[in-house]
């Protein structure tokens, strides 16, 4: 073993105090910067939301310059990759450094406003009058509004023109029909349908049109409505006429599997426009999700992104950061983001001159006005009610048990 | 320890008398205490190190454990305490016996395929013979693609109606031409772990090959030849030579093996999330899923500290054994 020996000179340790010195006084000179940049006039402002790819990227960031300079405010925008952003926004809360204006996806908005981290809208004016109720719904925590939601999407049934004519039917619009017509379609590797179930929420999103269009409901799901719709899924697993990888597949697998004609029929939403419309042998149309019983009312689960204005404790940012978000949301942007992204307006008034305008997303539209928000009854519970949807879902289409036994299980944790 | 002045440092402090009299009044400190002193400085930067960096970590894992930790604590700052209530819930879920299970049939499956392949593979590479060294390095590649890419690639290949392994037991008429016939590698809860388990052992081979086979670069040759000399056959050299000598590699290999496997996420979450109906949770999945999914921070690491509890028992026994062959 060596031993140090006593050349150490008393220099070299004060050297090496000094220097530990000089970094505490440079991490308390930044923390004392940042401090007094908060009393400062606001020039700028930081805008964070998770629209990292193009196109989304460039739109979004667009709109947010075009309002910045309506307000007379730069914009330091943040685009962090979705997967990414709710542990982001989580470490800029602990840090007290979250960003003025801030965009959550719709579920996640009650738990951020549980926590104290947001301001409700109400303190600047802001109201969501003539908004879809479901969008309201999702943005509002105890009685109190938010968020403010520009624009959504949900999911629909869209189906392949030339198989369906080469079989001799038309879009499924029931249950009944929806069985019958997938088997119809099924023949060598092809399958007449395809959604996506795995276990993620995910999966539970992809659920909850069947679900809800039945009387389900998330606060207990060990009923026979949910029971039945759950039903449907493990018989069209089991006529042939659906894939037993479903539990395994994305929104994005299905759509690989419905571009590459292994499915006739699949359940997904307008953000795969795009990518499909970028395979020209492809006819493809979207209808919405068969309901029950002819002449019941689709019920699908509401998409899309809430701007925020998070608790920074600076109330001249803040205001700032309202009016952003107001500009974000105004009939102008709604129209322009729906256009742009393929999604549709959050304000019923704008409705009937966007399909004018938007052809392709007349489904859509007609899919949204009854649609209802993931986390409208359960808030912050959401999550919990989520799991156990996605766990039930799974072992029923694994073979686990039935469905009745299934949902039961997971309903009791 | 050629230094003379190092060397009288070191009797310096072993007989302090001496050097407390021919350094007395020094700044009122003996050259014994200097010495000591500086000593401790010494250590300072590595416990820095463990106390900021591993210390910090687990103390607060296990505190958070006993919390109600959640979404509002990261803005408030204040966390409730929950006593044992995460644990409780923990333990009690139904998934958890599953996750249990799981995690045990994974590590050793994962253990026992990577460990006798790569051994396996380092004892034929023990010999020389054309193009052996490029082969070595070929065998690293699982390694050094990425976790994720490697894991799609296999996502991919054992799809139950597309993939490229199912197509290839049609065509060797393994299974039916029908979808229905396929085996459902990630899909079938009798199957999904299996294939997680195998994917995995692809990925350790070249860890465990690349270190079992430095080990048995380290016998000597001369005990081989000595032995051979004696009449000893393959089998008995193997038995007699390599393994007594490998006892240390092997218990590196399997120790750490153990603590890697406990804590595979990346792959699992991968290939099958967890699923199909938690045929593939494990106790590492289900610590994150609470964590980052649900945001319930407090059961995420309750769940947490019982791998690491586990991981503990393993390290303590790697130890133990060490200290043993050391002794020995």
């Amino acid at each position: 073993m060596t031993r140090f020996p006593a050349f150490l000179s008393r220099s070299r340790l004060t050297a090496v105090t000094a220097l530990a010195v000089l970094i505490a006084c440079a991490a308390y000179g930044a923390a004392t910067s940042a401090a007094a940049s908060k009393t400062a006039r606001a020039t700028s402002i930081r805008v964070v939301d998770y629209y990292a790819s193009e196109p989304d990227k460039s739109i979004v960031g667009g709109v947010l310059n075009a309002c910045g300079k309506s307000v007379g405010v730069k914009i330091n925008r943040d685009a962090i990759p979705g997967p990414n952003l709710i542990q982001k926004v989580l470490q800029m809360a602990s840090s007290h450094t979250l960003p003025d204006v801030l965009m959550l996806d719709n579920p996640d908005l009650q738990q951020f406003a549980q926590s104290g981290a947001l301001t409700p809208l109400g303190n600047y004016g802001i109201t969501a009058k003539g908004y879809q109720k479901g969008v309201v719904a999702a943005s509002t925590y105890k009685g109190k509004l938010y968020g403010l939601q520009p624009i959504t999407n949900s999911i629909a049934l869209f189906y392949n023109k030339d198989l369906l004519a080469k079989a001799g039917v038309t879009p499924p619009t029931t249950w009944a029909e929806l069985r019958a017509d997938a088997k119809k379609l099924t023949s060598g590797s092809t399958y007449g349908f395809a959604l996506s179930a795995p276990a993620t929420y995910e999966g539970t999103w992809q659920f909850m049109p069947f679900m809800w269009s039945n009387g389900g409901d998330e606060r207990n799901i060990a009923t026979p409505q949910v029971a039945a719709a759950l039903q449907l899924l493990v018989d069209l697993k089991s006529d042939g006429s659906m894939s037993a990888s479903v539990v395994n597949w994305s929104q994005g697998d299905v759509d690989d599997q419905f571009k590459a004609g292994n499915a006739a029929m699949m359940v997904n939403g307008p953000w795969q426009f795009p990518v499909l419309n970028a395979v020209t042998s492809l006819h493809y149309g979207v209808v919405p999700i068969p309901v029950p019983k002819a002449g019941g009312v689709p019920v699908a689960p509401l998409g899309g992104e809430t701007w925020t204005v998070p608790n920074t404790g600076n109330t001249a940012h803040e205001q700032l950061a309202a009016k952003v978000v107001r500009c974000i949301n105004s009939d102008k942007n709604e129209l322009l983001f729906g256009k742009k992204r393929q999604v549709v307006p959050t304000k019923l008034a704008l409705l009937p001159q966007f399909v004018r305008a938007n052809p392709a997303l007349k489904a859509f539209s007609t899919v949204v006005r009854t649609a209802r928000a993931r986390t409208g009854e359960l808030g912050a519970n959401w999550p919990k009610a989520a799991t156990k949807i996605y766990t039930a879902e799974q072992c029923a289409l694994t073979g686990q048990g039935t469905p009745e036994k299934c949902l039961a299980q997971a309903q009791n944790g | 320890m050629a230094d003379p002045r190092a060397a009288k440092a070191v009797v310096g402090v072993n007989t302090p008398t001496t050097a407390r009299s021919a350094e007395a009044g020094f700044r009122g400190l003996s050259q014994a205490r200097r010495q000591r002193m500086l000593e401790l400085l010494f250590l300072l930067p590595a416990v820095a190190f463990l106390l900021v960096f591993f210390g910090y970590p687990i103390v607060e894992n296990v505190v958070m454990g006993f919390e109600r930790y959640t979404t509002s604590t990261f803005f408030t700052g204040h966390a409730p305490w929950a006593g044992l209530a995460n644990y409780r819930a923990v333990l009690r879920s139904s998934v958890f016996t599953e996750a249990a299970r799981n995690t045990l049939l994974f590590t050793v499956g994962s253990i026992v395929g990577q460990f006798t392949i790569g051994l396996g593979l380092a004892l034929y590479f023990q010999r020389k013979f054309p193009l052996s060294g490029l082969l070595r390095s070929l065998l690293l590649l699982p390694w050094l693609i990425p976790l994720l890419a490697a894991t799609t690639v296999w996502k991919w290949m054992l799809d139950a109606d597309n993939g490229v392994i199912n197509r290839l037991l049609v065509d060797v008429h393994l299974t039916a031409n029908h979808p229905g016939a396929h085996p459902g590698w990630l899909t079938s809860p009798s199957l999904a772990l299996v294939s997680v388990i195998l994917v995995n052992i692809w990925i350790g081979i070249p860890f465990n090959a690349t270190i079992l086979y430095g080990g048995l670069r380290d016998i000597p040759e001369h005990l081989y030849e000595a032995a051979a000399l004696d009449g000893a056959t393959r089998w008995r050299a193997f038995r007699h030579i390599t393994w007594p000598l490998m006892r240390p590699v092997v218990n590196v290999v399997l120790v750490l093996g153990v603590v890697y496997t406990l804590k595979v996420i990346d792959i699992i979450l991968g290939l099958t999330g967890g699923g199909p109906a938690n045929a593939t949770q494990t106790i590492a999945t289900q610590s994150y899923q609470l964590s980052f999914v649900q945001f319930d921070f407090g059961q995420g690491a309750a769940a947490g500290n019982i791998l690491v509890v586990i991981s503990l028992v393993f390290a303590v026994l790697y130890l133990r054994a060490n200290r043993r062959a050391v002794t020995a």
